[in-house]
């Protein structure tokens, strides 16, 4: 449940017209939508999206230069309100009106998952791409514990989970809308009841599984000035059977295996759960350089049998400068596990580069998995603007394909710490002393000391000498 | 407590789950006794309703004889594990808490309290770490099997199923044993395997927590000495202290955390006991404990590292720090060194005396008796070593050959082989003197005895580093008749001392001295077998956990006690 959390930096310019552009969209436009997923287990994940375009001045020029492609990854990054006011900021309503007041943080922060994202892409306002619009893209996303929030209830309702409940659009919003996922459970009505009941029900393709969603439009005058409120409830009437659904097909875990702070061995365990089809999936790794690579020691192995990357681009690291950086393009057969190893060694950090609290370890990355997965279900394209937004997120290239991203856990590993406290002061400071004293001392007894003759000097001067010699006088 | 991140903050525990506690463990036991194993599917059951995620873990071994006291030979199992994800944390660090569960004891109260345990943390919000809840087949051999796997390494050439679950980097470790619903007193142990010991904070931290809820807590099975004043109280001191060097020596892992010490991970045992005593706590005072420590060590921001890692103790609140006991060995080493120079003076001068300017140097011509001196050094060295890897190997791999022509089981087989090469090897000085004749026996004697004295304080000063009760306990033992030993005098009584300080005489005398102190000495006939069973267990141990004490005994104290052995009885 509780995924990794990095905070990946995207620094991404899209390439010229695409997929993504059409034609004269609408201008300062703010959309936003609210996504609830309940688990057969009780949790509810809640996904927030919020996507605010307005038009630009700014031009583009030509294609983006890859030499100008940047990524950076913060291993680790402890979520807290201090990353939700300013986000909050952001959102044309604030936290005032519309979908926005339902993030209190003493709630959100009393969940077991919390995942928060900025995007930020310009989008061709039309085909040849001479104007450009910026869209900026908000998303929370959260999964409230049974377990915890819940009680051991599996009911919800809004005001359950946030403590508040919607009651007006945030009136800059072209649309608002609640989309309640309602797939498994509405066939005969009887495992799970929706309170108020939808007005329309919405169907897609999401993840390759076939999704249907009730709508709740709060621009629906009706929807909220019928009961003033919007607090959407629901109720499991019959207990869900399977507990668990299915995983998805790709799933990944990473850890440092060994022991000793000498050596160690970065292995990543990369799970294809489809029956029958393999998919190949492009791994990136960026490995710290004090985590000394040994490039010869990769092994990848799926069903006991070696599995030849078909691509590899590996980057060695420079030592205080550049991190390891190695992309693989691996096939995953069907039904498998692959695993990727590599050894590494300790490096020695120079004692002023350790960081504060070093026997708490130094964070390694997360590996980050992109692969077209095979889906179940044929999906149709569709009209990106027209349907919802979390559409968008899990873009399909076409129909038997859906796009996935994941991030593997960070790694923790302890490297060798010298005791920084008293001894390794004294050490340290014995040593200057004694450096210090030394070299003084060493440099004096080496060195001998001449005294400069002064050189015979010019001609005038050699002419002086030979007056005074003649006088009788000792020569300058 | 020396650790800022567990020492300032306060802790209020909130556990109540003694009844459900009590209400698992009949459960587990029922089902145990139902199906005569671990019941994995009750376990894995009960773990995922109360909100953990639940993986198992297969593993199989075979040991390389029968064990007799455990009672297994081929040992296959399941470990069933759950882990509490910390909420909004990236699973880079957790905790353990794990519950050996062997074929023979009852530990079912544990598991019980292990439930309740993870029921009332799962409600809980405020962790950092992920934690683990493990439960253990065969106990020792199941969270060694799980340890491997953990880290993917394998040591012990134990086979085992891969983890599905994993949770970082494990920070610390507490393992549980109870075997009754009342307990009047926890007992803890820190010794690990090869006598590695855990932080001293985790120590402090248990201390603490029996001092808050007002428990009995007790190190070595012993009270805490109460009155420092009066001469008891050091006295009591001296017997906990001699207790604990006895059981760091043994090397082996007194309870299942001693196998996590290997990897670094921070971890001690708590034992309920249930004695006759009037004032009994329940579930909830020990759950109580175990609360707290698991609520500071998810404070931790870095691995204990503050405090001692090699201290020795004579009370649950008093400690004798490296500084202070170090010196006692390196005084005793000192008598080798200072043996080995005048040794070496004595060469010296006999070698002037005998050719006068003709210091051993390799231009002047060698005079004969210095050539035969470093010959005759070889045969000795290379028969004894010969003879410890013949202790090493040969009982182990000649066990079937031993059981088929000898009314004895496997087990017993190896034992008696142990003890027959070892013992063989006291014949020694006659099979060398046969491949060497010496023409200067004195010069002979003395260059392999400064040979053996170097080698014997090489090794014990390695062993006082990495083990001190060990090298301490060897170096008092060997180092007086080590130093005295030589072809003159009374022989037979040099030999009877040098006999009663060889290794196996003093793992003879550890026993019963450790008896002694428990105040349950032993007779001559018990303490025999004792001493049998405890060969066997430490064969076993050096294969199934990687003990290092037999082979370091085997492979390195014993050839070189036979070079003393050899000094004595040179013609």
């Amino acid at each position: 449940m509780a995924a990794a959390m990095p905070l990946a930096l995207f620094v991404l310019l899209l390439p010229g017209p695409g997929g993504w552009c059409l034609a004269e969209p609408q201008r300062d436009s703010l959309r936003e939508e609210l996504v609830i997923t309940p688990l057969p287990s009780g949790d509810v994940a809640a996904t927030f999206q919020f996507r605010t375009r307005w038009d630009s001045e700014l031009q583009r020029e030509g294609d983006t230069d890859h030499y100008f492609l940047r990524y950076a990854v913060l291993p680790r990054e402890v979520v807290c309100t201090e990353n939700l006011t300013p986000w909050k900021k952001l959102l044309p309503c604030s936290s005032k009106a519309g979908l926005s007041v339902l993030l209190k943080a003493d709630r959100l922060f009393h969940t077991s998952y919390h995942s928060q994202a900025v995007h930020i892409r310009p989008v061709c306002r039309n085909a040849r791409c001479t104007s450009i619009s910026w869209e900026l893209r908000q998303t929370l996303s959260v999964v409230f514990d049974a377990f915890i929030t819940g009680q051991g209830k599996k009911d919800w309702s809004l005001f359950r989970m946030f403590s508040r409940t919607l009651t007006e659009p945030c009136p800059l919003a072209s649309e608002s809308r609640v989309y309640v996922d309602i797939t498994n459970y509405n066939q005969d009505n009887e495992t799970l009841e929706v309170n108020p009941a939808p007005t329309t029900t919405y169907q897609d393709v999401i993840l390759g599984t076939r999704k249907t969603y009730a709508v709740y439009d709060l621009l629906d005058t009706a929807m909220i000035h019928n009961s003033r409120n919007l607090n959407i409830q629901l109720k499991w009437k019959r207990p869900p059977e399977n507990e668990f659904p299915p995983g998805p097909f790709l799933h990944a875990q990473r850890y440092v295996s060994g022991y000793g702070l000498q050596k160690g061995e970065l292995s990543t365990l990369l799970y294809n759960t489809h029956p029958y089809r393999a998919f190949p999936v492009l791994l990136l790794d960026t490995v710290p350089w004090y985590l000394r690579l040994y490039v010869h020691t990769l092994t990848i192995t799926s069903k006991g049998k070696d599995n030849k990357p078909s691509y590899i681009h590996y980057q060695p690291a420079q030592d205080r400068l550049q991190p390891h950086l190695l992309e693989m393009l691996i096939q995953l057969p069907a039904n498998s596990v692959t695993k990727v190893s590599i050894q590494f060694e300790r490096a020695l950090l120079k004692w002023t580069e350790y960081t504060p609290d070093p026997n708490h370890g130094f964070y390694v990355s997360p590996s980050v998995l992109s692969a077209l997965v095979p889906s179940m279900v044929a999906a149709k394209p569709v009209d990106w603007e027209e349907s919802p937004l979390f559409n968008s997120l899990f873009p399909v290239s076409d129909g038997s394909n859906y796009f996935v991203r994941l991030y593997t856990e960070p790694l923790l590993v302890n490297l060798p710490t010298p005791d920084f406290s008293m001894p390794y002061n004294v050490i340290c400071l014995t040593c200057t002393v004694v450096a210090v004293c030394y070299g003084s001392f060493y440099n004096l007894l080496t060195r001998t000391f001449h005294i400069e003759e002064p050189r015979t000097g010019g001609l005038a001067k050699r002419l002086a000498n030979f007056i005074r010699r003649i006088r009788g006088v000792p020569p300058l | 407590m020396s650790e800022n991140a567990m020492g300032s903050t306060m802790v209020e525990e909130q556990f109540a789950g003694g009844d459900r506690a009590r209400a698992l463990a009949r459960d587990f036991a029922a089902h145990r006794r139902k199906s005569g194993a671990l019941p994995v599917a009750w376990l894995e059951r009960t773990m995922r309703s109360v909100g953990l995620e639940v993986y198992t873990q297969s593993f199989s071994r075979k040991l390389p004889f029968p064990d007799e006291t455990h009672e297994r030979y081929m040992v296959s199992g399941t470990n069933v594990y759950g882990i509490l994800r910390a909420p909004r944390a990236a699973s880079t660090e957790s905790l353990v808490l794990t519950v050996p569960c062997g074929s023979d004891s009852t530990n079912s109260q544990a598991v019980g309290l292990l439930l309740a345990l993870a029921a009332h943390f799962r409600g809980q919000i405020y962790w950092a770490k992920d934690i683990i809840f493990l439960v253990t087949e065969h106990d020792l051999l199941g969270t060694e099997a799980w340890l491997e796997a953990y880290h993917d390494v394998n040591v012990t050439g134990m086979q085992s199923s891969p983890l599905q679950g994993r949770a970082g980097a494990i920070q610390a470790a507490v393992a549980l044993e109870l075997s009754s619903d009342m307990v009047t007193s926890l007992d803890v142990a820190v010794e690990g395997l090869n006598g590695q010991l855990p932080n001293l904070d985790l120590l402090n931290l248990f201390q603490t927590f029996c001092q808050k809820g007002g428990l009995l807590c007790t190190l070595q099975g012993k009270l805490q000495p109460q009155d420092w004043t009066s001469l008891d109280g050091p006295l009591q001191g001296l017997q906990m202290l001699l207790l604990m060097v006895l059981r760091q020596a043994s090397g082996r892992p007194h309870g299942s955390h001693g196998l996590f010490l290997r990897y670094r991970v921070e971890a001690l045992t708590l034992r309920g006991i249930n004695s006759f005593r009037q004032y009994k706590y329940d579930l909830v005072a020990v759950g109580k404990a175990l609360e707290g420590m698991f609520r500071k060590l998810n404070h931790l921001l870095e691995r204990l590292h503050q405090s001692f890692f090699l201290y020795l103790l004579p009370a649950l609140s008093r400690f004798v720090s490296i500084g202070l006991y170090m010196p006692a060995a390196g005084f005793l080493l000192l008598v080798l060194g200072l043996k080995a120079l005048e040794l070496w003076m004595q060469l010296h001068e006999a070698g002037v005396g005998l050719e006068p300017g003709g210091s051993p140097g390799p231009s002047v011509p060698l005079p004969p008796a210095q050539g035969v001196g470093l010959a005759s050094l070889v045969a000795p060295l290379l028969i004894s070593q010969a003879m410890g890897l013949a202790l090493y190997v040969l009982p182990v791999l000649g066990q079937h050959v031993a059981a088929q022509h000898f009314p004895v089981a496997e087990a017993e087989a190896v034992v008696l082989t142990l003890l027959a090469i070892y013992a063989a090897g006291l014949a020694l000085p006659h099979n060398t003197h046969r491949v060497v004749s010496t023409q200067a026996p004195d010069r002979g004697w003395m260059v392999l005895k400064l040979v053996a004295l170097i080698y014997l304080a090489l090794q014990l000063g390695c062993i006082v580093l990495t083990n001190f009760s060990l090298g301490f306990l060897l170096a008092a033992t060997m180092v007086p008749t080590a130093a005295l030993a030589k072809p003159h005098g009374s022989r037979t009584l040099y030999a009877v001392l040098l006999v009663l300080t060889s290794p196996a005489a003093t793992l003879f005398g550890s026993l019963f001295l450790w008896r002694e102190l428990q105040e349950a000495p032993l007779s001559l006939a018990e303490g025999w077998q004792l001493f049998l069973a405890a060969l066997a267990q430490g064969v076993l141990e050096h294969h199934t956990y990687g003990a290092l004490l037999f082979p370091l005994l085997s492979l390195g104290l014993y050839p070189c006690w036979l070079l003393f052995w050899n000094v004595l009885f040179w013609k």
